[in-house]
C-alpha cells in the first residue's frame, strides 16, 4: 500500500461507507457526552423514539455545570437543570455516567485518557470542540455539534469530510520552564487562529517524542485554537506504559493484539503532507496571550503589538478592538501587567504535572495581596494524586484555593466567573471576549506562568523567579 | 428540516475575521434558553449595549438590513466552540445562507443539520459582495440558486460556488444527516461485525460498568 500518514491510517480503519466526494461515514469508537450539548442530544434522541445504538461505547460526565466550591460537594445552581438531567438521560440510555461522588468523575477530556477509554487509533467524538485533546493519545478525535451527536448516538457513526493533512515539526531542545503550552501558544501566535482550518494536524519532531502523556494532551488541546479540528501525536511506549492497567484499557491477549495494531499507526517515512510547518524551539521564551484571540500571543519578553504596524485595515481594527477590551496599550511590555485572578485548571492544564509545576513556583511564596488564585483539578483521580503527593498543601500554604474538579472558570457555564474588568492569567485555552465572564480579561499561559503571576501580582517571566 | 433550494434576500455585511461562536451565541443563553427562542440572542454581545438596548452601530440593527436572510462574513467565520446553538441562533434570527472566505469547521457541518447553506467564496468576491451589500440601495437582493450553484449579486454579477453533491442533495431534499444514514444501517452492522473480530478491544466494555 502507498505511504500513508497516521491520520490516513486511522481514518481508513473507520470507514463504514464512502459517501462520494471527500465524504465518508466513519465509525465512532467512543462517544463522550456532557451536561450541555450531550444532555441536549440524548434528550432529542430519546424524544424521537430512537435508542442509543452502542451504549457500551458511550461515556458521560457533568463537567461543565458542576460547581467546584469545596463546601458544596459539587452541587450548584445548575444541578437540577443540567447535572441531574444528564444523570437521568444516561440511565435511560444505559450509558456509563461518571457522576458527582464517583471516583472516575472529571472533565471528559481528562478522564478519557485517564480511564483508558481513549486508546491509540480510536475515533473519539464529543459535543465539545476540545475533543482534539485526545489526539495526544494517538486517537483521531474531534468535536461535533448536537445534531451530529444525535446522529452518532443513534448510529455509532459520524459523517465526515476528509481534511487535508498538516505536520508541525518541532526542532530543538525544550528550554527550562518552557512547557507544551508555550509550544502550542507560540505556534498559534505565529501561524494564526485560522492556519489549521481544513487540516488534521500531526505534531512531530524530537521534542514531541520526549513529552509526557499529559504534555501531549495539553499540546493537542489547543489544535482547535489554530482552526484544526484534529491534532494528533503518534503513540509510542510512553503512551503504552501510561495505558497499561487503566480501568478500560484492554488486557491479556487483547492488549497484545492492540499493541501490534498501535505499533503500525505512525506516519510512514515517505508519507506526504499537504502542508508542513517547522518550529525551532531552542530560543523560545515562555508565552502568554495579550488579546482576545489565542493568536494574540507573544513571548513574555515582548511588547503589545502596535495596530499602526498592520497594513491590513480589518486586522488593524481587530487589534485595536482587542486592546481596548483587554485594557492594554500598543508598545507596552506585557510583563508587569497587574492581575486580579489566576486560574490553574481546564482540560488544557489540570493534570498532576500541571499542579506539580505550579507548586514548585509558589512553594515558600505567598499569593500577592488582592489576587485570587484557584487551582481546579481536572478529575477526582487527579485530585487524589495531587493530595497523595501533598501538593495541595503547598498550594494552599501559598494561598491558592484548592477546589473540586470541573470546567469552572474556563468557560463559566457553572456560574463561576471573573468579574467584569478584572484580569485573569488562565491556563485554559480561550481568551475570547467574555469567555470567563462578561467583561473579563483573560491571558492564556502555562501553569508555571500562572503561578508566577499569582505570587507577584503581575504578569511575570517565571524564569526570573526560578533562576 | 426545511429544504433549501433557492433564496432571494437582503444580505448583511459583517467583515470581521475570526468571529467566534461565543459572540454568535453566549454560553449563558445555551444553558438557560429553549431552542426556538435563541434568535433574540444572536450576536448578543455586539447587538446590545451594556444597558440592554440595541446597539445602533451593529449591522443587523440597521434598518436597511432589516429582514436580511444572508450574512456576508469574514475569514474563519464562527470559529471556536462546537455549540450548534450558533447555527440555531442565526437561523432563528432569520439567516438562511452565509457567504465567507472560510468557516469554522464544526460550524460548517452544523449548518447542514438545520438547512442553512454556508457558501465558501474567494476573498476578492467576498470583498466585492461586502461593498455591494453596503453601497447598493436598501432592499437590493442577492440571489442564491443551490441547484445550479450560482450566486447573483445586486449588480448582476454571477459567481459559481461548490457544495458537496451529498450535501446539496440532502439540503434540496430537506434531509439531515441522520435521515441519510438511517438508510445505511446494514453497512454499519456489517462494519461492526467485521471490526469486532479485527479489534475486539474496542467493544465489550459493558462489564466494567
Ligand atoms: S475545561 Fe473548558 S475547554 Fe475544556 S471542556 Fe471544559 S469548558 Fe470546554
Amino acid at each position: 500500500m502507498a505511504s500513508r500518514t497516521m491520520f490516513d491510517k486511522v481514518w481508513d480503519l473507520h470507514v463504514v461507507a464512502d459517501l462520494g466526494g471527500d465524504m465518508a461515514l466513519l465509525h465512532a469508537d467512543r462517544i463522550l457526552v456532557h451536561d450541555l450539548s450531550g444532555a441536549r442530544a440524548l434528550g432529542a434522541l430519546l424524544e424521537q423514539g430512537l435508542e442509543v445504538r452502542n451504549p457500551e461505547l458511550c461515556f458521560a460526565a457533568p463537567d461543565h455545570t458542576v460547581t467546584t466550591n469545596p463546601a458544596t460537594g459539587g452541587i450548584g445552581n445548575f444541578h437540577e437543570t443540567c447535572v441531574r438531567p444528564l444523570q437521568d438521560l444516561t440511565a435511560q440510555g444505559k450509558i456509563r455516567h461518571f457522576g458527582l461522588g464517583d471516583k472516575g468523575f472529571g472533565i471528559l477530556h481528562v478522564i478519557g485518557p485517564e480511564q483508558g477509554i481513549t486508546l491509540p487509533g480510536t475515533t473519539v467524538v464529543c459535543g465539545d470542540s476540545h475533543t482534539c485533546t485526545h489526539g495526544g493519545m494517538g486517537a483521531l478525535a474531534w468535536g461535533i455539534g448536537v445534531s451530529e451527536l444525535v446522529h452518532a448516538l443513534a448510529t455509532q457513526t459520524v459523517m465526515q469530510r476528509k481534511p487535508k493533512r498538516m505536520r508541525v515539526n518541532f526542532d530543538g531542545l525544550l528550554p527550562d520552564w518552557l512547557s507544551a503550552k508555550d509550544l502550542i501558544l507560540h505556534v498559534i501566535g505565529r501561524e494564526g487562529a485560522a492556519s489549521g482550518d481544513g487540516y488534521a494536524v500531526e505534531y512531530a519532531g524530537a521534542p514531541i517524542r520526549n513529552l509526557s502523556v499529559e504534555a501531549r494532551l495539553t499540546l493537542c488541546n489547543l489544535s482547535i485554537e489554530m482552526g484544526a479540528k484534529v491534532g494528533m501525536i503518534a503513540p509510542d511506549d510512553i503512551i503504552y506504559q501510561y495505558l497499561s492497567g487503566r480501568p478500560y484499557a484492554p488486557v491479556g491477549a487483547d492488549w497484545d493484539r492492540a499493541l501490534a495494531v498501535w505499533g503500525e499507526l505512525a506516519s510512514d517515512s515517505e508519507a506526504a503532507f499537504d502542508a508542513e510547518v517547522n518550529v525551532p524551539i531552542d530560543d523560545l521564551a515562555p508565552h502568554i496571550s495579550w488579546g482576545t484571540s489565542p493568536e494574540h500571543t507573544i513571548a513574555v519578553t515582548d511588547r503589545i503589538p502596535d495596530p499602526a504596524d498592520e497594513a491590513d485595515l480589518d486586522r488593524r481594527q481587530a487589534l485595536s478592538a482587542a486592546q481596548e477590551y483587554i485594557g492594554l496599550n500598543p508598545g507596552a511590555p506585557i510583563e508587569g501587567t497587574p492581575v486580579d485572578w489566576v486560574f490553574i485548571g481546564s482540560c488544557t492544564n489540570s493534570r498532576l504535572s500541571d499542579f506539580a509545576e505550579a507548586a514548585r513556583v509558589v512553594e515558600g511564596r505567598k499569593v500577592s495581596e488582592g489576587v485570587r488564585a484557584w487551582a481546579v483539578p481536572g478529575s477526582e483521580a487527579v485530585k487524589a494524586e495531587v493530595e497523595a503527593a501533598g501538593l495541595h498543601r503547598v498550594l494552599e500554604a501559598a494561598g491558592v484555593e484548592w477546589r473540586l474538579p470541573g470546567c469552572s472558570l474556563c468557560v463559566g457555564a457553572n456560574g463561576e466567573t471573573v468579574p467584569a474588568g478584572q484580569r485573569c492569567v488562565s491556563t485554559s485555552n480561550r481568551n475570547f471576549v467574555g469567555r470567563q465572564g462578561k467583561g473579563s480579561r483573560t491571558h492564556l499561559a502555562s501553569p508555571a506562568m500562572a503561578a508566577a503571576a499569582a505570587v507577584t501580582g503581575q504578569i511575570t517571566d517565571v524564569r526570573k523567579l526560578m533562576g | 428540516m426545511q429544504k433549501f433550494t433557492s433564496l432571494s434576500a437582503v444580505a448583511a455585511p459583517l467583515p470581521e475575521k475570526n468571529v467566534n461562536t461565543d459572540i454568535i451565541i453566549p454560553i449563558k443563553r445555551l444553558v438557560g434558553t429553549e431552542r426556538g427562542t435563541l434568535g433574540e440572542f444572536a450576536f448578543e454581545p455586539w447587538r446590545y449595549g451594556a444597558d440592554g438596548r440595541p446597539n445602533p452601530n451593529f449591522v443587523l440593527n440597521q434598518p436597511r438590513y432589516a429582514g436580511a436572510e444572508i450574512l456576508i462574513a469574514g475569514t474563519n467565520f464562527a470559529c471556536g466552540s462546537s455549540r450548534e446553538g450558533a447555527v440555531w441562533a442565526l437561523n432563528e434570527f432569520g439567516i438562511r445562507a452565509l457567504m465567507a472566505p472560510s468557516f469554522g469547521a464544526i460550524f460548517f457541518n452544523n449548518c447542514f443539520q438545520s438547512g442553512v447553506l454556508p457558501i465558501v467564496l474567494d476573498d476578492a468576491i467576498i470583498d466585492d459582495f461586502m461593498i455591494q451589500a453596503r453601497e447598493v440601495v436598501a432592499g437590493s437582493e442577492f440571489n442564491i440558486d443551490l441547484e445550479r450553484q450560482i450566486v447573483t449579486s445586486p449588480d448582476g454579477t454571477t459567481v459559481t460556488f461548490e457544495t458537496e453533491s451529498f450535501r446539496r442533495e440532502a439540503l434540496l431534499a430537506g434531509l439531515d444527516d441522520l435521515g441519510m444514514t438511517m438508510k445505511r444501517i446494514g453497512d454499519i452492522d456489517a462494519f461492526q461485525a467485521a471490526d469486532r473480530d479485527a479489534r475486539p478491544w474496542i467493544y465489550g466494555l459493558q462489564h466494567k460498568v
